[in-house]
């Protein structure tokens, strides 16, 4: 009897449809449709003439839209497939944990756009002669801005699965396929949702990056949202770019609705917590499923599938060595093996590159490029520099005051999700008006989409600030310089740096298309790594893209270990609050 | 339900369960084989009856669990179930965590049939056991509810009907009412002692950790005592009380004062070759993390009324609310620092003790620093360090690493924090813990 309760109680009374599934059913049936015509266009071959033209009549913009965002959808499942595959096995296996963590580190810290040329290119060559190759690579780009975050997330996850829940596992034999759906991805869960949410917002300028582009002669053009703005671009069209920004805005405020409300719901029964947590997730479009009955039942079938599917006991042919513990010294052996084979296949990886950049460029190239770096590295500094100056204070002023928090903190959340790529027009058409200095005014742009993030943690850190410590300091007559010394400025630093540490990261790769941006037929181009690497790219000369990326890749993961590292470091150890 | 007193003769009955000389060592800081956690245990469990490991913190009875339930493997010896040899999870074999250990995104219904589902059991069959076993330990109207929506008894007793559904032979409990508060935990117990004398349980034998003497002479049958660093097994007491057991009777009150003896009693001399444990002396002694705080209130109390300087272990855990785990320590470092003596499950205040008790701060302070000097190698080591250097500042990597030889990186660090806290009051030295570096300067 009680079974009966407890399996039918979520179904209701009546079982006739309501209008909260009219509304549901709508949004899925279009999906649907959506998705089966898009699939078929993306087959079409590079010859047929529909398939590369894009026309800046504003009735288009809406397909281009739904093109843009399903390319960003495969590339988000692409980075989750990516995420579960090597993140676990980098957890799993002390000796893969040893090429593939470091491997991950510099990926994160790579400009992952110089290499678009590459991929391009030998994306085309894996479909010689259609459309779908370019598709690759458009996605691939993409895939490379959100996947390192995303596994580096699971994998802390997974190491952190707390050791109780691990011996419950195994004490009720719990398959290694069953622990990793019941137990590992569940925990790692909040995590991941929060990553995926961030490599979205990062997502959305590769995406407008990658749809038109052009290496030597080949000029790729994919209907989306980017290449209609790059047609803009070419036409001199500043409507249409208003055109284009206002589609983006659209289609940014409809997925951050639609997908990711409901998911951070969703993802909020995975946090582990003692208590019942004071913040609850809202969501419209959660709430309106929730409601519906039709719908929900629907998704019983499917549902139980999934449950049973993770279920399954996927045994492995071979007994994962149930844990006996090897010798010692043969595993010292074995240890000592693998480390000289890795530092082998480094000393070749490092030949090969010296060997290729040599033969076609000299030591004056590689010191251009240091120059050139450094150029762009002040940029960058100076920008956080006056970032940090306005958006610090901001947010903290914004922060302390929770309704005011309460209605800011979204805006500047969408704003970080916004691809500053597509206002750089607007910005160069001001800048060739008033003949304005590039170097400095170029500049800006490469803030330009990563500020936000300043501004949206130290907000989320200004929130949390607690309240005993609030009357602490108004009890004390904390105020001035002493209260920003010692007060708040510690209380918001580790939120601070995890901000700073994201905007650093995008405004290198920002300074890739920030720093040479065209109108038409002018160029504005400033002196950087960035203008050096786009314009290599446009010229289709890859030696130089190559020693352009490398040269700039060390810089920012010398960036990031001296910088960043310490700095978080000291945030993690020091100034917890909790 | 069934006869008490067959169950009480265990004599006849089979063993399920054969531990054979266990012993578990230490991986150390440099990944060498450490110093022994266990030593040499075994024992037996047969059918029928509830048998205690009592023993302190760092007496390995967490780890000889583990390696019962085959979630870890022993450095040497073996157990055996049912006459076969343990080499990864059995069957048979369900645990109790102390943590309670639940799925916090599992409802308390799929937390249960958790364990079952995972065999492949058909989920209607899973569905009707799990009901059952929540129905059996008290927790119906809660089975939609989250982990987090419970309190924490009600909790535990998810972690009872998960362990119970999957009709283990043997139920191993690690201190699974140490975490609730004392109501709950009482309530717990009996409810489960019920339920156990009853026979309405699947189990037929019960292995619990505990750290609480009256806990183990409550609930089991035989107790074994376990001692500190290595564990071995020191005592083994039958406990032939009739359930339900009085707290007050006088037989019970006298099995709990015999055990706080046999618990306190000074260790043999050790072996030469091997520095000793704690309380033994030498550089390499686990220190445990005891507040200053905390052992100056114990002498006061020891000294004042009604105890004037002679107080009864037991008395004083009740009347302080203080688990063993939570006053061993305290007394034993008091030993430790002369300013008490342990004997028969009495601590009595020294000279020292007496005077450190009616000193004021300064004094205190001054006579802690000289007995920390004097009785703990480790402390005198580092002041001898910082006294012979010309810049009079040592890192605290250079202490932690020979501490490592002997212990485990977690005691190793836990020591060196216990010194730097004991220095830092007794004025020995100060630490930077930026830096991680001893000096004799006090800050500008």
């Amino acid at each position: 009897m009680l079974s009966r309760f407890v399996a039918f109680t979520s179904l209701g009374r009546r079982a006739l449809p309501n209008q909260y599934d009219l509304f549901a059913f709508a949004l899925i049936l279009a999906a649907f449709i959506a998705i089966s015509q898009v699939s078929q266009s993306v087959t079409l071959p590079l010859t047929a003439p529909e398939s590369t033209v894009v026309s800046l009549d504003y009735m288009h913009l809406p397909y281009y839209a739904l093109r843009t965002t399903l390319r960003m959808f495969a590339a988000i499942a692409a980075s989750l497939v990516f995420t579960f595959v090597y993140a676990t096995l980098a957890a799993k296996s002390r000796r893969a944990a040893l090429v593939l963590v470091p491997f991950l580190d510099v990926l994160q810290s790579v400009p992952i756009l110089g290499f678009l040329s590459f991929t391009v290119t030998f994306f085309l060559g894996l479909f010689p002669g259609s459309i779908l190759g370019a598709e690759f690579a458009a996605v691939f780009a993409i895939f490379t801005s959100q996947a390192w975050n995303m596994a580096f997330s699971f994998y802390q996850s997974l190491r952190g699965v707390p050791r109780d829940l691990i011996e419950v596992a195994r004490g009720f034999g719990l398959s290694w396929w069953q622990r990793f759906w019941q137990l590992e991805t569940p925990f790692a869960m909040p995590g991941l949702i929060w990553n995926m949410m961030m490599s979205m917002s990062g997502g959305w300028f590769f995406v407008v990056a990658s749809e038109a582009i052009s290496v030597g002669d080949t000029t790729i053009k994919l209907p989306g949202i980017g290449s209609y703005l790059a047609l803009a671009i070419d036409e001199k069209r500043i409507d249409a770019v208003f055109a284009a920004i206002v589609a983006m805005v659209a289609v940014i405020l409809a997925y951050d609705q639609l997908l990711f409300r409901p998911l951070v719901a969703f993802a909020a029964r995975f946090r582990v917590e003692l208590s019942a947590g004071q913040i609850q997730e809202k969501s419209f479009v959660a709430n309106v499923f929730a409601r519906t009955r039709w719908m929900r039942a629907s998704m019983r079938a499917p549902a139980q599938l999934l449950r049973t599917i993770a279920l399954l006991r996927m045994e492995l042919p071979v007994r994962s060595s149930q844990s006996v513990p090897q010798s010692p010294a043969l595993s010292r052996m074995i240890d000592i093996l693998w480390i000289a084979c890795l530092g082998l296949g480094t000393v070749w990886a490092g030949w090969l590159i010296v060997d290729y950049v040599r033969q076609e460029l000299s030591w004056s190239d590689f010191w251009q490029c240091v120059l050139y770096t450094i150029f762009t590295m002040m940029r960058v500094v100076v920008l956080m520099a006056l970032a940090t100056l306005v958006w610090v204070p901001a947010g903290i002023w914004i922060g302390l005051r929770p309704a005011l928090a309460e209605k800011v903190q979204p805006l500047a959340q969408f704003l970080a999700a916004f691809p500053a790529n597509v206002i750089f027009p607007v910005a160069v058409v001001f800048i060739l008006k008033f003949s304005l200095n590039p170097d400095i005014w170029l500049s800006f742009l490469i803030i330009f989409g990563t500020q936000w993030y300043i501004l949206f943690n130290v907000i989320a850190g200004a929130s949390v600030f607690p309240n005993d410590l609030k009357e602490a300091v108004a009890n004390f007559r904390i105020r001035g310089w002493d209260w920003w010394k010692n007060v708040i400025i510690p209380a918001i630093f580790p939120y601070y740096v995890t901000g700073a540490l994201t905007a650093s990261g995008g405004s290198w790769n920002a300074a890739i298309v920030a720093e040479y941006v065209k109108w038409g037929g002018d160029t504005v181009s400033a002196h950087g790594i960035g203008a050096y690497i786009a314009k290599a790219t446009a010229d289709g000369d890859y030696p130089k893209i190559v020693l352009g990326v490398a040269v700039m890749s060390i810089f920012v993961i010398m960036f990031n270990r001296l910088l960043w590292r310490p700095l978080y470091d000291l945030a993690e150890r020091r100034l917890r609050l909790d | 339900m069934q006869d008490n007193f067959a169950r009480t003769s265990f004599a006849s009955k089979k063993s399920l369960l054969e531990v054979r000389n266990i012993s578990q060592r230490y991986q150390t800081g440099s990944g060498e084989l450490g110093p022994a956690v266990l030593d040499d245990v075994s024992l037996d469990l047969k059918e029928g009856e509830i048998v205690g490991l009592l023993g302190r913190s760092g007496c390995g009875k967490s780890s000889l669990l583990r390696i019962v339930s085959g979630l870890i493997f022993p450095t040497g010896g073996e157990v055996s179930y049912l006459g076969q040899k343990v080499a990864g999870p059995v069957d048979g074999v369900a645990m109790v965590f102390q943590s309670f250990a639940l799925f916090p995104w599992l409802t308390v219904l799929a937390n249960v049939e958790l364990g079952l589902r995972a065999k492949q059991i058909a989920r209607d069959e899973a569905r009707r056991r799990a009901l059952k076993a929540i129905d059996l330990i008290g927790l119906d109207g809660f089975e939609s509810a989250f982990p987090k929506e419970l309190s924490g008894g009600m909790r535990q007793r998810v972690g009872f009907a998960r362990a119970l559904v999957v009709q283990p032979n043997i139920l191993l409990m690690d201190e699974p009412f140490s975490a609730l508060d004392v109501l709950t935990a009482e309530t717990l117990r009996t409810d489960l002692l019920d339920l156990w004398v009853e026979g309405r349980m699947p189990i037929k034998s019960i292995l619990m950790v505990t750290h609480n003497i009256e806990e183990a002479v409550l609930m089991c049958d035989r107790i074994i005592v376990l001692s500190s660093n290595p564990g071995r097994i020191t005592a083994e007491i039958q406990v032939r009380l009739q359930h339900p057991r009085d707290r007050l009777d006088p037989e019970f009150r006298q099995l709990v004062d015999k055990i706080y003896a046999l618990m306190t009693k000074r260790p043999e001399p050790v072996a030469p070759g091997r520095e000793g444990a704690f309380p033994g002396l030498g550089f390499g002694m686990a220190l445990p993390r005891v507040s200053t705080n905390t052992l100056a209130g114990m002498i006061e109390e020891i000294a004042a009324e009604p105890y004037l300087g002679r107080a009864d272990l037991p008395a004083l855990a009740d009347s302080l609310q203080m688990e063993v785990d939570e006053l061993f320590p305290v007394a034993e470092t008091l030993q430790l620092l002369r300013f008490a003596e342990i004997e028969e499950g009495d601590i009595k205040l020294t000279a020292a003790g007496h005077r450190f008790a009616e000193a004021d701060v300064d004094v205190r302070k001054k006579l802690f620093g000289d007995h920390l000097l004097t009785y703990l190698p480790l402390a005198a080591r580092i002041k001898l360090v910082l006294d012979e250097r010309p810049t009079h500042t040592a890192r605290a990597v250079r202490f932690l690493e020979e501490l490592e030889d002997y212990m485990s990186e977690d005691y190793a660090d836990r020591t060196l924090k216990s010194v730097v806290n004991w220095g830092r009051y007794g004025e020995l030295f100060a630490y930077d813990e930026t830096s991680e570096t001893f000096s004799l300067e006090n800050p500008q």
